[in-house]
């Protein structure tokens, strides 16, 4: 068992480790969509790959693509940190 | 088999299909009715929140609002995808650990205060009539075209069916008829699809197809490009919707506003573990990027195939225009509905079909005889219902279109009816009134509460008022502006206290509301508009559906000052938010 006057302490660290997890993704979600698709299209759009414009290809498929990845690196990476830090949930 | 039978045969079989769904899974109780029992698998609960979250606006009009705005278009896609991002970083979870049945509820928890609980209630019940008053009319629609019944009639038919599982299954009933829904609507989207890239690009995947090459050897995308760009449109790939900043913000209020709607948030009330919640967001959204990678391919194929349709020949030249008596079938049957117009201003007989608002291009048109557009209306929802059509494909695909259609359609309202009669029997009638209510009057309150719901929704699809059309800016730009802000600070700030909650949210709705207001009209009627909907008038070029960023901004800057007027949120608060941020029950 844990001691109780511990618990604030760890689910301060959690939630410390937490939210650099969602820095990071967050970033990536930002740069793909508001960079890569709005923001910087018309330089990415120079590079054409395969039929398709980057910048464009970026705004109407890439950036969707990279959405999903995120989320189930966001669940892997939660899964290992609630393992880490006991805090694991049951039914 | 003529189509029509197709589709009697074929929707007819999907009706059946829910109404067995809905006899099969009954609710007993409130935790049945308002989140399934709380025992929904992470893949069912992913497949339902797409049906769920996938309307009759994606799956009818989104394809269209790409086909004729190109590159623009892309704000739909990334908003209403990138949502899900933030849904299942910074709600997901933390409702799920919550534990409750109602957002609302937990804004009242977590702020301490009935006001807040309240205000929450109209936001979420603006939003969500405001969204469901588009799905009945899509309902009404997809019978009146394809069924040959008249709107009200096919309103009706579909009333009944949503009354049916909704009232008698709650959410128990709504999810396990959403799974089925979102098969149905996933095939009746991508076999349309596949075959039209088939026929263009010869690749059987439109999301390669969309890269692909057509028969001459030029890149598909190239091709549209010049294509419309002869005939003085913008180019498809580079066309943008308004300027810079309006995508940006445009496509952050859908982001936003979709991680904000109460009834997407609800769905993972329904999965056993917070973990689960998590993995039932990122299965969700694979759910629903099939639909939304494959609908920028129907998009510009179903653009070029338009485009080359009624412009066979040379740009210019008499002979290059189709005419007008040699127009197709599908052509007629859309002309019959007033979404497709065509008027022969230069009255040579033949359709031309171009950019008269182009200066330089107006001079060659006139040039070449012609009197304007002659394509007075081309409706951006007849790409996604006409394109099998277009294509030449069997009737039973046809069928399988309006039978997809009309399921998510359903599927939605459904979901949206459900979050409105759970806010008037869960927050306003047991949470404020009574709450010494028994749980099985609850539950008959509940349905009582469902009822009423369809009835308002059958009442505004049957004489829909003409701001249906802008109401879509209302319900994100209130979901971005007001519940997402508030469900941020009640999980990430700790000490955020119930003067900051409710002032911000009623400072974000409200400037949000202005906006939309003083461009298109005090509640949409028109002549109310003190700055009217043009372009030198908004805010930085801005456009009144994609304010609902700013007014988030609002919602936080106004929450973070007026919270240091008052003290921090209680004690026994901040424990429930601590007890909130971990997944586990110690």
């Amino acid at each position: 068992m844990e001691n109780q006057n511990t618990l604030p302490s760890r689910r301060q660290a959690y939630w410390r480790a937490n939210i650099r997890i969602l820095i990071t993704l967050l970033s990536i979600w930002f740069i793909v969509s508001f960079g890569c698709s709005i923001l910087l299209v018309e330089q990415l759009n120079q590079i054409e790959i395969g039929g398709f414009k980057l910048g464009f290809w970026m705004a109407q498929q890439g950036s969707i693509y990279v959405f999903v990845a995120l989320i189930f690196a966001y669940v892997r990476l939660m899964n290992k940190l609630d393992r880490e830090f006991k805090f694991e949930d049951s039914e | 088999m003529d189509v029509k039978i197709w589709t009697y045969i074929v929707v007819g079989l999907s009706f059946a299909l829910y109404i067995g769904i809905a006899i099969w899974s009954k609710a007993s109780s409130t935790k049945e009715f308002y989140v399934a029992g709380g025992s929904v698998s992470p893949i069912s609960n992913g497949m339902a929140t797409a049906a769920d979250w996938m309307s009759a606006a994606s799956f009818i009009s989104m394809a269209g609002m790409i086909a004729f705005a190109g590159y623009g278009g892309s704000v739909f896609l990334m908003g209403w995808t990138g949502g899900y991002v933030l849904l299942a970083l910074m709600l997901a979870p933390y409702m799920r650990k919550y534990g409750k049945f109602t957002v609302p509820e937990f804004i009242g928890e977590r702020f301490y205060s009935k006001t807040a609980r309240i205000v929450a209630v109209i936001c979420l019940i603006i939003v969500s009539v405001t969204y469901v008053i588009g799905q009945m009319k899509g309902v009404g629609v997809a019978f009146s075209r394809f069924l040959e019944t008249d709107y009200n009639t096919g309103l009706y038919i579909g009333m009944g069916i949503v009354f049916f599982y909704a009232v008698l299954g709650g959410m128990k009933g709504i999810t396990f008829t959403q799974i089925a829904q979102y098969v149905v609507l996933i095939f009746a989207y991508t076999v349309p699809a596949i075959f039209i890239s088939l026929n263009l690009t010869g690749n059987p995947i439109p999301q390669l197809g969309l890269g692909g090459s057509v028969a001459d050897g030029t890149p598909l995308l190239e091709k549209l490009d010049k294509v419309i760009q002869d005939l003085g449109f913008n180019q498809y790939t580079t066309a943008v919707n308004g300027n810079k900043l309006n995508m940006f913000v445009y496509t952050m209020t859908l982001m936003i506003g979709t991680a904000g709607l109460p009834h997407v948030i609800i769905r993972f009330f329904t999965v056993p573990k917070v973990s689960d919640a998590r993995l039932s967001a990122g299965w969700a959204l694979v759910f629903i990027a099939i639909l939304y990678t494959t609908a920028p391919a129907v998009a510009a194929m179903a653009r070029l195939n338009l485009t080359e349709t009624i412009q066979p020949g040379r740009v210019g030249e008499a002979t290059g225009s189709l005419e007008y008596e040699k127009r197709p079938e599908w052509f007629k049957n859309w002309e019959k509905t007033g979404l497709l117009k065509f008027e022969d201003k230069n009255r040579d007989g033949r359709i031309q079909y171009y950019n008269d608002q182009d200066k330089t291009f107006a001079t060659k048109a006139a040039e070449y005889g012609w009197a304007g557009n002659e394509m007075t209306t081309v409706d951006n929802d007849i790409i996604v219902l006409a394109n099998p059509e277009i294509a030449n494909l069997p009737g039973w695909v046809i069928a399988l279109v309006v039978a997809g259609g009309l399921a998510a359609a359903l599927s939605t309202a459904a979901g949206l009816l459900l979050a409105i009669s759970s806010a008037i029997s869960h927050d306003l009638l047991k949470g404020i009134l009574r709450p010494d209510i028994s749980e099985k009057k609850e539950l008959n309150a509940s349905r009582l509460a469902m009822v009423a719901a369809i009835a308002v929704a059958g009442y505004f699809g049957l004489n829909p008022p003409d701001f249906a059309a802008g109401t879509v800016a209302i319900a994100f730009g209130l979901a971005a502006s007001s519940i997402f802000p508030v469900l941020m600070l009640g999980i990430f700030s700790k000490k955020m206290n119930r003067q900051g909650a409710v002032a911000g949210m009623i400072a974000g709705m409200s400037v949000t509301l202005l906006y939309v207001f003083q461009h298109k009209g005090i509640l949409f009627i028109s002549s109310t508009s003190f700055l009217g909907s043009m372009e030198p008038n908004w805010f930085l070029g801005i456009t009144p559906n994609a304010f609902g960023a700013i007014g988030a901004l609002v919602n936080f800057a106004v929450a973070f000052a007026a919270s240091k007027t008052a003290a921090d949120a209680p004690q026994e608060v901040q424990d429930l938010v601590e007890s909130i941020r971990v997944p586990s029950k110690d």
